[in-house]
């Protein structure tokens, strides 16, 4: 496997990308396919809103629009948002701690896929014309009464794809706890890696119950199980028990990766070094910890009895405290910095304002009483959007300007991302600003329709609009992607100009093995002080070059998600088609085999000798 | 990009304004016109935590712009590099008490709330000669409808409760199929409806609806129950005690005293109707359709379509097409169309009130 | 790796099980997974506790009268010993005695199979008596906390019987000692699962 690039052909390329192992392009994948399904989840909107922007409304039919409001949540959180935040942390996660690639590259890409074939089977119900209509939540009451088997595409399709969420889960910890560069001590890591890892430890404790909870699912609907059936001693308050005890922690992962990439941001194009570096750290690991105690807040209109309403009400406000220490560590980072608006800190100047709203009415819903009326109604629509759109995917679309380079090789053009931005993030606030007022005025959320004479359409109107212009935005990204892509300029290793960490002293894209040398880490922002110091490389070696050892590719990973994708239609088929069983067995087998050929055999990996390594760096030469 | 950055921030600027010129909402509706002693107390605590938030966002909204407008590259040179601060201790305790304390502030009266408003301690209270106290409503929550039960009065009655002012009024809350809430948003916050347990809290009504826009108050349910979830409205009618003394009398006599606005509607109901739905007010909880001892004193027909013969007949028709998911069949094919105009007068003709 | 790589007892390390970086990120993953596990079953345990005696009125199964006691106390000790197997097993790792590793872990997957021959019979006993999956809330849960459980046992049976297969004409090297070692710490972590399993739903359910 030599680097020179080689002329491959269609059928070699495929077979590279169905096969690697190699983080930067799963990275590449997870991106791709999170982006694909931003992109479906944002057309569920867009028929949302469209449907809303008047009374009494006809566009889509009511169980349509429960389709609708259930799949657009379902699809942007677990199928967009967290796809492409592992795009990000996959492909420069590695290149921060100066590692070669993640702990366990093979599960890399068996987590990947897994995500891919969960997520192909959740949409799949369009085409069936049976989808989840019970709300993302998927409440037990109505799920379990749910008919047709669009109930079933939730909970197996979740279950695949859950299951290589927790994979990449573990996967980062690993790699973050045992392959740091000598010199970077957990205290040196950047904040995104350190998000990374915290999200991780969540991932790791919050997507269990959800395993669970999702089979009860199952079991109750497919194998005749009595969990949530009260007629027979079950109870559906237990479902929601333990979905917010998955679900809260679920959000936190969704906003830690983000908090990492503002701050990686912040310091970038301030020019300065994060401010309050230690409390960053605390206030991290402070978040995901209190992140298991406040579940119940989205309970407090269940009937728990004051003392658990007060409980956690009070332990929902704690959890400001750490968030707000990081809003100000942010904003002291500018102070006394060389301030540059790129697009990137664009959004995440524009994530500050944003996420303080979000932030504050988050507060506000922790007053259990007064949640009493703000449950259930557009105020919560309002909060959790303010919070995912101007937390995640702000820093979702800062990242791809700010990782772009990095990842691809190429810059996306500067004027079309501010163009983006202005639109986006103008879009955001006139879409749900208002709805913070719907709220107020009475306006349940999930509802197909409103009545005339309520007082609301001028503000839902207003919403739609808002949402055209958030599309418009997208558009123009998608554009920008495309003439990038065509005109296929290469950059250098840190065009930015201002990178601090390691990522930024390495080719872009890296060679396949990062480092020619594993790098010494000498402080925080290792990059920045070698460049202080006139090292312009911004790399010092930690050791002299040698062997490096590589894992092969495999194509065993996307065998494996196949099998649990056939075993899924089996099983939601099982009771009414005789294929259904033998369909289930054959699909478990089919991921048994596979499995059982990966470990059967002793794939050790290869070795790249360190003369091709010292060839590629004569090559380069004076390449920076 | 000043530019740029200035004009996204003015539009949100007006964007807010005009939000607030919007404005309270409606009386019937709106959670900002509180109409009772509950939801005056959820608003203010609305406005107390408003208030601190406010505050913490003007701090922070303050920094930054301050921290934008000083220390931009293109003023201080692309050459300049800043100097590389690690941090104060003074600032994060400053950063980490304060929010503290304000948290305090909002923690306390929050707890004080969640027991006040969470006392039902005095539901069952009788008096010396064993009567109930307090008014206590069982409400049953279902697919779509709302059932209002009267367990001490012995009535029963559905889709627009009618409650008494100024005094405490207890709700037994249930769903008799799948998760629904209840939510008379105007009144005070709402409290879920389950399949498995009888939740409980008290409201106060201390606003006479007979001054509102439609002489009800709006209730919604707020938990998603299937596709007509949004359909689901329920109405609110209050008056001084007295007049509901004397709404009670009424619907305990209904069943005694029919009023029969055709009879050959009577005819019809009782041969197509009376499996399902009651005439009378006296009686109990768990009938398969809504009771319509008082349908002629309703505000809507099924919740949300207007109270009018042509609309009533049009329910009784193709009731699917309007509220998909309900349980109640359709009447075109059985019904002529004489039959339904007679049903339908005989229908708007059944009051309590009149 | 040198996968033909010579060692003699004196030159196998001491703690084989993290002598390379791929055994060191083996060794950190299996433990973090195990913390999820942990979860995993604390959530099953909860339900269980939930639900417990929970069925339609008159059902008439409950944990008093239910559990068969003396035979779950024979799996116990059955699951126990086979910990305390493995742990002999483990000792022969260290010190580089294949043969006698092999033989105490197929001493140990011969009590595991005991155990979950034992748990089957004890299932067919209460279908029998009625006490279906089906039957009610309580049975559900039952049958899903400690089937979970046995699950996790025979997916153990069939990794051990392949580790003892696969790697018999090979002897120990630095590539397998750590799959062996992983396999000890979900054995244990399935054991401990089985003491809360005996304490939580049958002494408890028996005498609670």
């Amino acid at each position: 496997m030599s680097s020179v690039a080689q002329k491959k052909g269609f059928g070699a390329t495929l077979w590279d990308w169905l096969t690697t192992v190699d983080h930067k392009k799963i990275g590449i994948l997870y991106f791709l396919g999170g982006g694909f399904f931003f992109v479906v989840g944002g057309i569920e909107a867009m028929m949302i809103r469209w449907q809303l922007y008047k009374p009494n409304n006809d566009f889509v039919s009511a169980g349509l629009f429960n389709d609708l409001i259930t799949m657009h949540g379902t699809t942007m959180i677990f199928l967009a948002a967290m796809p492409i935040l592992f795009g990000f942390m996959n492909a420069i996660v590695p290149l921060q701690i100066g590692a070669r690639d993640v702990a366990f590259p093979f599960i890399n890409s068996l987590g990947f896929w897994m995500f891919f074939f969960g997520g192909l089977f959740l949409n799949i119900s369009w085409l069936y014309g049976e989808v989840p209509n019970a709300g993302w939540t998927s409440y037990a009451s109505l799920s379990i009464a749910s008919e047709g088997h669009g109930i079933d595409f939730y909970a197996i399709g979740l279950q695949i794809a859950g299951g290589g969420t927790l994979m990449a889960g573990i996967n980062f910890l690993v790699t973050i706890i045992n392959m740091r560069a000598p010199g970077m001590t957990y205290m040196r890591m950047p904040l995104f890696t350190w998000t990374t890892f915290v999200a991780s430890a969540m991932i790791l404790f919050a997507f269990p119950p959800l395993t669970i909870g999702l089979f009860f699912l199952t079991f109750d609907r497919m194998f005749g199980g009595n969990f949530f059936d009260h007629t027979m001693g079950g109870n559906t308050i237990i479902w929601e028990h333990i979905f917010w005890i998955f679900g809260h922690p679920e959000v936190y992962i969704l906003i830690l990766p983000a908090f990492g990439i503002f701050s990686e941001i912040f310091s970038i194009f301030s020019r300065k070094r994060l401010f309050g570096y230690p409390s960053m750290v605390f206030a991290t690991v402070l978040i995901g910890f209190l992140g298991f105690m406040v579940w119940a807040h989205h309970m407090f209109t269940v009937g728990l009895g004051p003392t658990a309403n007060a409980i956690f009400a009070v332990a929902t406000m704690a959890i400001a405290v750490p968030t707000g220490v990081k809003i100000f560590n942010w904003l002291l980072t500018m102070w006394g910095g060389s301030i540059k608006v790129t697009t990137p800190m664009l959004y995440a100047l524009g994530f500050i304002p944003s996420f303080v709203m979000g932030g504050v009415t988050g507060v506000m819903q922790g007053a259990a009483p007064l949640d009493y009326q703000l449950h259930d109604s557009y105020f919560i629509v309002a909060h959790f959007h303010y919070v995912i759109v101007g937390g995640v995917v702000l820093a979702i679309l800062a990242a791809t300007h700010l990782y772009w380079p990095k990842m691809f090789g190429t810059m996306l053009n500067e004027t079309l991302g501010k163009i983006t931005f202005t639109f986006f993030f103008i879009g955001f606030h006139m879409t749900f600003l208002i709805q913070h007022w719907l709220g107020f005025w009475g306006m349940p959320r999930r509802v197909w329709t409103y009545m005339d004479g309520q007082g609301w359409n001028l503000a839902n109107l207003i919403s739609t609009c808002g949402a055209l212009l958030m599309a418009i935005g997208v558009i123009v990204l998608v554009y920008n992607v495309i003439i990038t892509s065509i005109k296929n300029v290469k950059v250098g290793n840190d065009p930015w100009g201002d990178g601090r960490t390691l990522e930024w002293a390495i080719e872009s894209p890296p060679i396949y093995y990062n480092f020619p040398a594993t790098p010494l880490v000498r402080g925080l922002d290792t990059v920045w002080i070698e460049k202080m110091e006139g090292n312009e490389t911004g790399l010092t070696p930690a050791e002299p070059i040698k062997d490096i050892h590589m894992p092969n590719g495999s194509i065993i990973p996307i065998l494996m998600s196949f099998g649990l994708f056939i075993a899924g239609f089996g099983a939601m088929f099982r009771t009414e088609e005789a294929w259904g069983l033998p369909v289930l067995i054959f699909g478990l087998l089919w991921t048994f085999v596979s499995m059982a050929a990966r470990s059967l055999q002793d794939d050790t990996g290869y070795y790249i000798k360190k003369d091709e390594i010292l060839r590629d760096l004569k090559r380069k030469g004076g390449q920076k | 990009m000043m530019k740029g950055l200035k004009k996204w921030r003015l539009f949100s600027l007006l964007a807010v304004l005009t939000v607030f010129l919007a404005g309270c909402g409606q009386e019937e509706l709106s959670t900002l016109l509180p109409a009772g002693q509950v939801g005056q107390d959820q608003f203010n605590l609305l406005l107390l935590s408003s208030g601190i938030m406010l505050l913490v966002i003007i701090v922070v909204v303050a920094i930054y712009l301050i921290a934008l407008l000083r220390f931009r590259r293109s003023k201080l040179g692309e050459d300049h590099i800043p100097e590389q601060v690690e941090g104060s201790h003074k600032l994060e305790l400053v950063w980490t008490i304060i929010p503290i304390l304000l948290i305090l502030l909002l923690a306390v009266p929050t707890v004080y709330y969640t027991y006040k408003l969470g006392d039902v301690s005095a539901m069952g209270a009788v008096d010396d000669d064993g009567n109930a106290e307090n008014l206590v409503v069982d409400v049953t929550a279902k697919l779509y409808w709302w059932e209002f039960e009267y367990p001490n009065l012995g009535i029963v009655t559905a889709q627009e409760l009618v409650v008494p002012m100024d005094e405490k009024v207890y709700f037994n809350l249930i769903a008799a199929d799948v998760k629904h809430s209840f939510w008379i948003p105007a009144v005070g916050g709402k409290l879920d409806t389950n399949v498995e347990n009888v939740n409980k809290f008290y409201l106060v009504f201390e606003k006479d609806s007979k001054n509102l826009k439609d002489g009800v108050f709006y209730g919604k349910c707020a938990e998603l129950c299937g596709p007509s979830h949004a359909l689901m409205d329920f109405k609110v009618k209050t008056m001084p005690r007295a007049e509901f003394d004397n709404w009670v009398a009424a619907m305990q006599a209904s069943g005694d005293n029919q009023v029969v606005a055709n009879p050959s509607g009577e005819a019809v109901f009782s041969q197509s109707c009376i499996g399902c739905h009651a005439t009378s007010g006296v009686g109990e909880s768990g009938a398969n359709g809504p009771n319509l001892a008082t349908f002629g004193d309703r505000n809507r027909v099924a919740g949300f379509l207007d109270h009018t013969k042509q609309d009533l007949i049009e329910w009784i028709k193709y009731p699917q097409k309007y509220k998909p998911g309900n349980k109640m069949p359709g009447f075109a094919d059985q019904l002529s169309d004489s039959e339904l105009d007679a049903l339908a007068e005989y229908l708007m003709g059944l009051s309590v009130e009149k | 790796m040198d996968l033909n790589k010579k060692f003699t007892p004196e030159t196998w390390p001491d703690h084989p099980e993290t002598a390379t970086l791929e055994a060191k990120n083996k060794f950190v993953g299996f433990w973090l997974f195990l913390g999820g596990e942990t979860i995993l079953f604390a959530t099953l345990f909860a339900t269980y506790i939930a639900l417990k005696n929970s069925g339609p009125s008159g059902f008439g199964f409950s944990t008093q009268e239910l559990y068969e006691l003396p035979l779950v106390f024979v799996m116990t000790m059955l699951l126990l010993t086979s910990s305390l197997t493995s742990v002999f097993a483990m000792y022969h790792l260290r010190n580089f005695n294949f043969k006698k590793m092999q033989l105490w872990l197929a001493i140990t997957a011969f009590l595991g199979l005991g155990f979950l021959m034992l748990e089957v019979y004890e299932f067919t006993h209460y279908v029998h008596l009625g006490f279906t999956y089906n039957n009610s809330a309580f049975s559900s849960a039952f049958y899903t906390l400690v089937g979970t459980h046995g699950f996790h046992v025979a997916v153990g049976l069939v990794w051990i019987t392949l580790l003892i297969f696969r790697n018999a004409k090979r002897g120990l090297n630095l590539y397998n000692a750590t799959k062996y070692y992983t396999f000890s710490l979900y054995w244990h972590f399935i054991d401990v699962v089985w003491v809360f399993i005996f304490t939580v739903v049958y002494l408890m359910g028996v005498i609670g």
